[in-house]
């Protein structure tokens, strides 16, 4: 149904018509994300500014508009689909780099900036942006924030919230404030930058961001280690993670996983072994990084690796982990679709949380492919499946809640790093308790009265959006 | 009618994933997801769902906004053959709008894709009488005249390469290897190489001979058709590959060179293109097979002998053509830094497409300024002497920015370089 003629002029009226998209083949293109997910927005609204931001919150508050904010359209768990119709307020125009102010060690952005465009800006600068999502070539920064977004990089250096200092934001009821700063320290009020971050887009609108930047490390190293099994890569992960080094990412993926992507891009990935580990560490000066790379190693070798390859340049390095970061996608080259999962647990369970993956796939006869940050025990076992298949689909969703209540058994929760979003949320009552649960719901009213931010998703609903 | 179908399976391919939308032009000039590659996937899928028409207005506007550079493709992770899709929505476009074309349309089709480019003596008429155009004096008294202005010409006329004298003779012209002959090839000549550029159709003969390669131009053969499948016009397109399988088959060279990022991509999916037909699918199929991009194919026997010292700084502009469709990126390059004395100074987004893609910049100025804008300032930025390119498309649109903005910088094929350089050498006798 499309939206009354007062609607339509009043949002002509703050963003002009080049910037309003009303056409059947624009909603067409605005109702997905990276996950199966569907939906069509009555309006896409590609606002520049967090004044006409406002405005169009206003106008949706009044009229009771769900409102759906979205960066690239790339996360995976349908959290920007606009799953109510309303408006899509896609961010792709806001996407300036406003400032790096190499003194204080911050760049602030607009939402729409790319992650990876980014930190080649602030490497020009001598700095570091560490976190690293898979899809940083493509993800929007605010998408980043609102989905709490972490990375390979993040067992060392922190998810994107450690990297927030401060946000713009946009109440539902249409107020503009910025809340924190520059400054590394405040102990003044409650810390709502922490809260609007991993929010979402339930709670405001992020309309510019003030990120914490590093010093860029000067050396990196990585190496490429083979195992027999996913198994035994998981101990050699405790092992090293309990040896008093720090390496920036432990990433660890299954045979299945290494033959899709050796398919897409070969980089000479050991497609005999049942699982490998890819590690890096960082750092100022390069003999004692070289040193550290060897201990590791040795850690590995010890663990039972088939073999342990150190990379040779850094160009080389970067394919791997290039290759790395399409591990997610490339897995449709073996079933039609796939139900990513993002569980995320203490690392001591690791071992453990691989063996019960293994069994619910065998007793769903379902191939789960698993692959992840290992080092920090964030996993994406990936359910293979075809969507048209709908006894198929039963199985799926009875491996899917195996999977996050061994998770939430051993320790962890429901996601790591991907948002609750549409995919999740029928879980959310396990993951949380249903006290906890209540109160979040309670905080949301209270933000957003008329329910316009974001409506269906983050909460369960009754009915499964899939 | 058309053969090539908006295939479902190409589509359920993609997992929407996004990674393509930072590889294309169209999305990064406008930032909507509608004009990226991922959109238009939906819209075809939409299409083959019942929702949306092929025929409704932003669907077509959308296939045809398109470049068809296909960087989407090369970066995809779950390998979605893109360009199959938009080429096989243009030709069903074309097929279902053909009776309805206006009087202008048809000519312009007429006059082109089924004059021009299907006719080689048409096209050497044509061919000829612009290099009396240009160098009778004829062109700068209609530049001067205004005429061009008052027809709305300008941007047109301003895109004529000056072309080359004399035209290639097919059949005729051959390079015997300098010194041993290692190998033996044919070369595939082109409507615009054989013509407008027979310089660098002539270079590339020279480039292989001094390299030990024989080379042949087998007569008979004419355009590739990739201006037709673009366009939408399958049927010419098959035609040409008809006519150039059958050129090329008698010959029992090992391999087909091409020195053109667009036709050789073309060239080798002939065997997509008839891939329906009973009796050419499979000659079309060995054709395909054959054909090398002539530094692909340089890069595979490698040089004989080091060319001479050219000291001059080059950017290096990929053709979407030659990087995306044919996945050659690094071979152009590491012939550009065998030349001693050359550096090669890289410019920031290499690969981006820089509007021209066929007759694009005919169609959609806007868009093909905005990308050829961008393109020229990443490559003015480097400072370096010469763009490097290898495609006649990028060539022309290369040429005509550099000259409108007044830059001295100059526009050269790959093989123009290696010819330069080799020629600082001394010429080796035929054994």
């Amino acid at each position: 149904m499309a939206f009354s003629p007062e609607v339509i002029a009043e949002l002509k009226s703050i963003v002009g018509p080049d910037r309003l998209l009303t056409s059947r083949e624009d909603l067409v293109a605005y109702s997905y994300d990276a996950t199966w997910m569907e939906s069509p927005p009555q309006a896409v609204v590609l606002p520049k500014s967090a004044q006409e931001v406002s405005l169009v919150l206003k106008l949706a508050n009044r009229y009771k508009i769900p409102l759906a904010p979205r960066g690239a359209g790339s996360g995976l768990s349908g959290g920007s689909v606009p799953q109510k119709g309303g408006i899509a307020l896609s961010f792709t125009l806001m996407n300036r780099i406003l400032e790096i102010d190499t003194e204080n060690s911050v760049a602030v952005v607009e939402p729409g900036v790319i992650t990876f465009a980014l930190q080649k800006e602030v490497e020009k600068h001598g700095l570091f942006y560490p976190p690293d999502p898979s899809s940083l070539k493509q993800s929007a920064i605010g998408g980043n924030v609102a989905e709490n977004a972490g990375g390979a990089r993040c067992l060392k250096y922190g998810v994107t919230s450690d990297y927030v200092r401060a946000l713009e934001v946009v109440l539902p009821t249409g107020e503009i404030f910025q809340t924190g700063g520059k400054m590394v320290k405040i102990a003044t009020g409650y810390n709502l930058r922490q809260l609007f971050t991993g929010a979402e887009g339930t709670l405001g609108v992020i309309t510019k961001i003030t990120l914490r930047l590093l010093p860029l490390p000067k050396f990196r190293t990585t190496a490429l280690v083979p195992f027999a099994d996913v198994e035994t890569a998981c101990i050699a992960v405790t092992k090293i993670m309990s040896s008093g080094l720090l390496p920036a990412s432990i990433e660890l993926m299954d045979t299945f996983t290494m033959r899709c992507v050796e398919e897409y891009r070969p980089v000479g990935l050991p497609l005999g072994a049942g699982a490998m580990l890819l590690f890096a560490l960082d750092g100022n000066y390069q003999q004692v990084i070289e040193a550290e790379t060897e201990a590791v190693a040795q850690i590995c070798r010890d663990a039972g690796a088939l073999e342990v390859r150190v990379g040779k340049s850094a160009e080389e390095n970067e394919k791997l982990w290039e290759a790395r970061r399409a591990v997610s996608p490339s897995l449709a080259r073996l079933r039609p679709n796939k139900f990513g999962e993002d569980i995320s647990v203490p690392r001591s369970a690791l071992p453990q949380i691989v063996r019960e993956i293994g069994d619910i796939s065998k007793r769903y006869n379902l191939p789960i492919p698993v692959f992840g940050h290992a080092g920090d025990g964030n996993l994406h076992p990936n359910i293979l499946c075809d969507r048209s298949d709908p006894e198929e689909m039963e199985r799926v969703r009875g491996a899917a809640a195996e999977i996050f209540r061994a998770a939430v058994r051993l320790g962890g929760t429901l996601s790591g790093e991907h948002g609750i979003g549409l995919l999740k949320k029928e879980f959310m009552e396990e993951a949380l308790g249903a006290e906890q649960l209540a109160f979040q719901i309670r905080l949301r009213e209270y933000f957003d009265p008329n329910g316009i931010l974001n409506p269906g998703k983050l909460f369960p609903t009754g009915k499964s959006s899939w | 009618m058309s053969d090539l179908e908006i295939e479902q399976k190409i589509i359920d391919d993609c997992v929407r994933c996004g990674l393509c939308l930072a590889s294309c032009p169209t999305y990064v000039i406008k930032g909507i997801e509608t004009s990226s590659p991922r959109g238009r996937i939906a819209l075809l899928n939409s299409v083959n769902k019942g929702g949306l028409k092929l025929l409704d207005k932003g669907v077509v506007d959308q296939m045809y906004e398109c470049l068809d550079c296909r960087a989407c493709e090369a970066v995809c992770p779950s390998g979605v053959e893109y360009g199959k899709l938009v080429e096989a929505a243009r030709s069903q476009i074309e097929t279902a709008r053909e009776p309805e074309y206006g009087p202008v349309k048809r000519l312009v089709r007429l006059v082109t894709l089924k004059g021009l480019f299907a006719h080689k003596n048409l096209f050497y008429t044509f061919g000829t009488l612009m290099v009396a155009y240009q160098r009778s004096g004829l062109q700068w008294a209609v530049r001067k005249s205004g005429l061009l202005k008052l027809l709305r010409l300008s941007q047109m006329e301003a895109m004529l390469p000056p072309v080359d004298w004399p035209f290639i003779k097919n059949g005729k012209e051959r390079w015997q290897a300098a010194g041993t002959e290692r190998y033996k090839v044919n070369l595939f000549t082109g409507c615009i190489m054989s013509t407008a550029f027979a310089d660098v159709d002539r270079a590339t003969g020279r480039v292989l001979s001094r390299n030990g390669v024989t080379v042949e131009t087998p007569g008979g053969q004419w355009c590739c058709g990739a201006l037709h499948i673009h366009s939408g016009d399958e049927e010419g397109a098959k035609k040409l590959a008809r006519q150039n399988i059958a050129a090329f088959e008698e010959s029992g060279a090992e391999f087909t060179i091409v020195n053109a990022a667009g036709c050789g991509a073309a060239l080798k999916e002939y065997s997509h293109l008839l891939h329906h037909d009973p009796e050419w699918a499979e000659r079309a199929q060995k054709f395909s097979n054959k054909v090398r991009d002539v530094t692909e194919y340089l890069g595979q026997v490698g040089l004989t002998e080091t060319p001479g010292s050219l000291p001059l700084e080059v950017t290096y502009q990929e053709p979407c053509h030659l990087a995306h469709a044919q996945r050659i990126s690094s071979q152009p390059r590491r012939l550009l830094q065998s030349i001693p004395g050359l550096k090669l100074k890289e410019m920031e987004e290499p690969a981006l497409c820089c509007g021209s893609a066929g007759v694009y910049n005919i169609i959609n100025p806007p868009m093909a300024n905005a990308l050829l804008d961008r393109k020229l300032d990443n490559a003015v930025a480097t400072d370096a002497q010469v763009i490097c390119t290898a495609n006649p498309g990028c060539h022309i649109q290369l040429q005509a920015g550099l000259e409108r903005r007044k830059e001295p910088m100059k526009v050269k094929h790959i093989v123009q370089l290696l010819d330069e350089a080799y020629n600082k050498l001394p010429k080796i006798n035929r054994i």
